[in-house]
């Protein structure tokens, strides 16, 4: 009894994979522009600031980093909104907690690029006049960015893959669609190998993508 | 012991200044006055507290007692007499007034040439970019490389990055330049087209306090020199003076010697 590869379903339902597709990247490009910036946020207050706030920015590390990410979806999805006055729609849930996962991520990676630029280049921010906040924009900043840019390609490809998580909410994304073709014409090897190739292809195109950024960027270091 | 005439009014004036890095008393009541227009040179062992020395003149390090003041004024505290620490405001645009050079040049590796020096000028001066850039490409020509406006530093040899750093200093103005070691990273065939750009700026009559293993430059290019020593300015005088063999100083005998036979 052999296993005949039939794909004329899945194309036939292909939009379904292809608007999936679409919103992942979405998805995962939102989350990402604003996990960029609460990771900033608080790695410029952490390296500024007293112990507490250490503290307290640490534990939202801590915390996010030791929960696994379906839960958190769960959580945000279905547990937050029985507690708290507060209605939304699944995508905005699941953006908002991809958000708060890769800002704790990005937290750690921006702080690590925050120290690890070289005292020299503040010292001659300080040495022409700089105010603090003109260090921070002129001098930390673009330094902490070159040296921090290939980790941040590698969290945005992880993001892009976490996407297919929102599946367990029903978003419509690229692992939904799989699952309703699955569900709708039981072509369960063809649909997952399609939707396999298309996350390695999109990984891959990213990947090249912000290496070439980073190659850009490189020169100037 | 006199570091300086009294009679004219010092530009820069260094008065009983002590600091200490945990138990380790890196500057021991240290004195200093240079007027305007001289060229003073600091020699000594390593670890004797002459970096340190020039970073507090701009406050790159706090002291724990005695003054600094520059055109009067005092640099990292408030003229309260209550050894209050300025506001960092305050610091910035103190520090403005002192331009500073350091041994491994300090270049803001995202900006070019001209980018680099142009940062204090649109940010600090409030310069137009039009006018900074004016005034990057001139001090650019000043030190020899006006072709090197948009390189990148990392595209800079070392003599070239220096250059940048001192047009950098410079083209802000400052009343007073200070030298850390600026030629002790550079392939020795370099350090020559730095010194040139040093005593240049010299003959326009630039206020300097440098740092310094040269001691051929420091012997042509010094109005004084002062000889630091365990955290204490040890000896000070004109160059014929301290750099001469037979000086009945004797750290400063032994350093001079050990100074040759290390470089010859």
């Amino acid at each position: 009894m052999g296993y005949a590869l039939n794909f004329n379903l899945i194309w036939r339902h292909f939009d379904k994979l292809w608007g999936g597709l679409l919103l992942s990247l979405e998805l995962a490009v939102i989350s990402i522009a604003i996990g960029i910036v609460i990771g900033l946020v608080l790695a410029v207050w952490y390296v500024s600031a007293g112990r507490v706030v250490r503290t307290i920015i640490a534990a939202y590390v801590e915390f996010i980093r030791n929960v696994p990410l379906i839960l958190l979806v769960y959580l945000v999805f279905y547990g937050l909104p029985t507690v708290v006055d507060i209605a939304y729609s699944a995508p905005t849930s699941f953006v908002a907690t991809l958000s708060l996962y890769s800002g704790a991520y990005l937290v750690e990676v921006f702080r690590s690029g925050l120290e690890a630029v070289p005292r020299g280049q503040l010292d001659a921010g300080k040495a022409i006049g700089l105010t603090p906040w003109q260090r921070l924009l002129n001098v930390r900043l673009p330094t902490m960015l070159r040296i921090t840019l290939p980790a941040l390609s590698n969290t945005f490809i992880s993001l892009f893959k976490d996407t297919s998580v929102a599946s367990v909410i029903s978003v419509p994304e690229l692992t939904y669609g799989a699952q309703w073709i699955n569900f709708n014409t039981f072509r369960i090897v063809e649909v997952y190998l399609v939707v396999t190739a298309m996350y390695l292809v999109t990984g891959y195109a990213l990947l090249f993508a912000l290496r070439l950024v980073e190659r850009r960027f490189r020169a100037a270091r | 012991m006199s570091t300086g005439s009294n009679d004219t009014p010092a530009l820069l004036d260094i008065r009983d200044v002590s600091k200490a890095f945990g138990t380790v008393q890196v500057l021991r009541s240290v004195s200093l006055r240079v007027a305007k227009g001289e060229v003073v040179t600091v020699i000594g062992p390593s670890g004797s507290g002459k970096t340190t020395l020039l970073r507090c003149v701009n406050f790159l390090e706090s002291y724990d007692s005695g003054s600094i003041r520059i055109d009067g004024k005092e640099v990292g505290f408030r003229e309260t007499g209550t050894r209050q620490r300025r506001s960092e405001r305050d610091l910035a645009a103190m520090r403005a007034e002192t331009g500073m050079v350091f041994q491994s040049f300090n270049l803001f590796p995202h900006l070019t040439a001209a980018g680099n020096i142009m940062l204090g000028l649109t940010k600090v001066r409030g310069k137009s970019s039009a006018e900074a850039r004016t005034i990057a490409e001139h001090w650019l020509g000043r030190v020899g490389l006006a072709h090197k406006a948009n390189s990148l530093p990392a595209e800079l040899s070392g003599g070239q990055q220096q250059r940048v750093g001192i047009a950098r200093a410079v083209a802000m103005g400052p009343k007073i330049l200070l030298l850390d070691e600026i030629t002790s990273a550079l392939d020795p065939e370099l350090v020559g087209e730095v010194l040139e750009v040093v005593r240049s700026l010299a003959e326009d009559g630039m206020t300097m306090v440098m740092v310094t293993h040269e001691m051929a430059f420091a012997r042509d290019a010094s109005s004084r020199i002062v000889f630091m020593a365990d955290g204490g300015v040890s000896a000070a005088g004109p160059p014929g003076e301290i750099l001469a063999a037979d000086t009945d100083n004797e750290r400063l005998r032994t350093f001079l010697a050990r100074f040759r036979a290390s470089h010859f």
